[in-house]
């Protein structure tokens, strides 16, 4: 168990290793560089050239890669050109909000998926699976920006039932009235990432029952009298749930992509926002900063499901 | 003698016509009539199946006859004319170009990168997958690294930054730069089903009668796994679609003067526009609710043809 656990996080390193090659070299690809954030009027050529020096950014690419992830341990990540401020504020400020809205969606996917594929199982074949099967058809195959895009525009515009922008209303002042505001602006952007993202969830939970259905712990539980209901509810819902908690880690990835989407269209002052704003200013130092934060997210997201799945499924283990 | 072993056999002429009707009637039915008959059972199929081809050869032949440079002048004087009028059957946006006429070059134009991304990602996808499946041990091990990594990176993320650094691109290399990172579904898929495939009996006594080991792979086990990527390309080709218009919707696809499904979205993100002007965005998102969904369709349809057991056409 700790072995597999031991060599999953050692297959970690030499990817983040060269994750951060691939960024830096990415970043020294785009122009400008990480004193584009200092400069200000006062500035002159002279002193960028010796911060340059001092900071040993005028070596080969080797020794400026080194420099560079001396710095990165140290949280320095240079300044935001746009913003003025160290990069590592301004994301931490913009985290909090992709992490709210990341939480709410999952939580209400499971809240949605769960029932559903334990129902589709159960009623396998009838009409409520049927039903089921379609809205997984159709969640899957539509591309979530354009259901955002229609979304947005039925219930934010035409509808008015949600906020079109931002993450918290202008007027919103007190604890309670600002948690409720911020809760009042990820609703809707929440709801539709959870109800576009079951599938997986759905059709996996689906498989699972129907195959419980026949096994030979069910039949026990039948024979001994336990009540449909409390088979679905206790036996065949708790085995199958571990191997459901691992998809968490992997919807991580698909949740931050999705971001990019949901905040533009939203106006939501998130990373996936911020990300789209710096592109447009050319601000490079969070734009690098922000590719490395998504893939060690990512990184850390496929560690966990994979340690739950090792911890289910031993047949993973032994490999 | 072939002819006397003829005249010594007892069946007749008449048996043996009936005995080869019925070999013929039990045979496993060719893959393409099980398709066949698969579509005929499902009435939705045929019509998702006649609207996507209908569909991509109007805009193919339509968009030769339009002058795109031409329709992309802005011409004040049709200033968010409004849809169903006499000049502009969709309306115009704000620089006063016909909606209609963007959203045919515009679709060929998606329709064509998603084209592209397709048979390039499953190509290299297939590849990939079948090599990694059928080697197993270190050659598997370092491909699988190589995959697990492609997984970890934040694909969205690095297309946009390969975008803008790239000086010049036009269609071709933005389908180049999608195609590096959409391989994986597939090879994942297609590593699956090679790595079970690679156990069957066949394989091994190709293996012992020497054949050789890319024959093996592309000309006896591929065809084996033929339904299974025939289906897989058919559902990736409905995602693909979401791609390229995803990232023109962002601002990050085809530039601003080419149009594309996604560029006619992006006009949603003006408030004006997603209220007033909903025909300048709302006919190109509609169209792209309807192509994925017929072709997502279809690959259903090839799923079950795939599979025996679910079939509703040929049951044999």
């Amino acid at each position: 168990m700790w072995k597999t656990i031991l060599r999953r996080m050692l297959i970690m390193i030499p990817e983040v290793i060269i994750l951060s090659i691939l960024v830096f070299l990415l970043a020294k690809a785009m122009p400008g560089d990480p004193f584009t954030g200092s400069i200000n009027p006062k500035a002159n050529p002279a002193q960028i050239a010796h911060l340059m020096k001092m900071n040993g950014l005028d070596g080969p690419w080797y020794s400026q890669y080194w420099n560079w992830v001396v710095h990165l341990f140290h949280g320095n990540l240079g300044n935001s050109y746009q913003y003025q401020e160290p990069v590592t504020r301004l994301i931490a400020g913009r985290a909090t909000n992709t992490l709210w809205l990341a939480l709410f969606t999952m939580l209400l996917t499971y809240a949605i998926a769960l029932p559903m594929g334990v129902f589709a199982g159960r009623h396998e074949g009838k009409l409520p699976d049927t039903i089921i099967r379609f809205y997984t058809y159709v969640t899957y195959c539509i591309p979530f920006f354009v259901i955002l895009v229609v979304g947005i525009w039925i219930f934010g515009y035409v509808l008015g039932w949600f906020p079109t922008t931002g993450s918290i209303s202008i007027t919103a002042s007190g604890w309670l009235d600002t948690i409720g505001s911020r809760f009042y602006h990820i609703l809707l952007p929440g709801i539709m990432g959870a109800l576009f993202s079951t599938v997986n969830i759905v059709q996996y939970l689906r498989s699972e029952v129907i195959d419980a259905k026949h096994s030979d712990y069910v039949r026990t539980a039948r024979s001994k009298g336990v009540p449909t209901k409390d088979i679905y509810r206790h036996h065949i819902f708790r085995n199958s749930l571990l191997p459901i908690a691992a998809f968490a880690g992997y919807s991580i990835t698909g949740l931050l992509n999705g971001s990019i989407f949901t905040e533009t269209i939203f106006s939501y002052p998130g990373m996936g926002l911020l990300f789209i704003n710096s592109i447009s200013f050319r601000d490079y130092t969070v734009i690098t900063a922000l590719v490395l934060i998504y893939g060690i997210l990512n990184l850390l997201g496929t560690l966990l499901s994979d340690i739950i799945l090792s911890l289910v499924d031993p047949r993973i283990r032994i490999q | 003698m072939p002819n006397k072993i003829d005249q010594q056999s007892s069946i007749s002429a008449a048996d043996l016509t009936r005995l080869n009707q019925e070999a013929q009637s039990e045979a496993t039915p060719s893959t393409a009539r099980i398709i066949w008959s698969e579509f005929k059972a499902d009435r939705p199929a045929i019509v998702a199946l006649v609207i996507i081809v209908g569909f991509i050869l109007f805009v193919m032949l339509a968009s030769l006859f339009i002058d795109t440079p031409r329709m992309m002048e802005t011409n004040i004087m049709n200033y968010f004319n409004p849809p169903f009028s006499a000049q502009d059957w969709l309306g115009a946006d704000s620089a006063g170009r016909s909606i209609a006429q963007q959203l045919i070059v515009g679709s060929r134009n998606s329709i064509g990168i998603a084209l592209g991304l397709t048979v390039i990602s499953s190509t290299f996808g297939i590849a990939w997958g079948l090599i990694s499946g059928y080697f197993n041990g270190y050659v598997d091990w370092g491909m699988q690294r190589v995959y697990d990594f492609m997984m970890m990176l934040p694909m969205l993320m690095i297309i946009i930054v390969l975008v803008t650094i790239i000086p010049h691109y036009n269609a071709i290399t933005l389908t180049l730069i999608f195609s590096l990172f959409y391989w994986e579904g597939t090879s994942r898929l297609i590593r699956s089903r090679t790595l079970a495939e690679a156990d069957k009996d066949y394989v091994a006594a190709s293996i012992t009668s020497g054949t050789n080991q890319w024959k093996i792979i592309f000309s006896q086990i591929m065809p084996n796994i033929s339904s299974l990527i025939i289906v897989d390309t058919t559902l990736s080709f409905a995602e693909n679609i979401g791609v390229e218009t995803g990232l023109s919707f962002l601002g990050f696809g085809l530039p601003s003067q080419t149009p594309s499904l996604g560029t006619l979205i992006a006009n949603a993100n003006d408030p004006n526009n997603i209220t007033q002007y909903w025909w300048t965005w709302l006919p190109a998102a509609l169209e792209i609710i309807v192509l994925c969904l017929s072709i997502s369709y279809i690959g259903q349809v090839l799923r079950r043809a795939a599979d025996a057991s679910q079939r509703q056409g040929l049951t044999s």
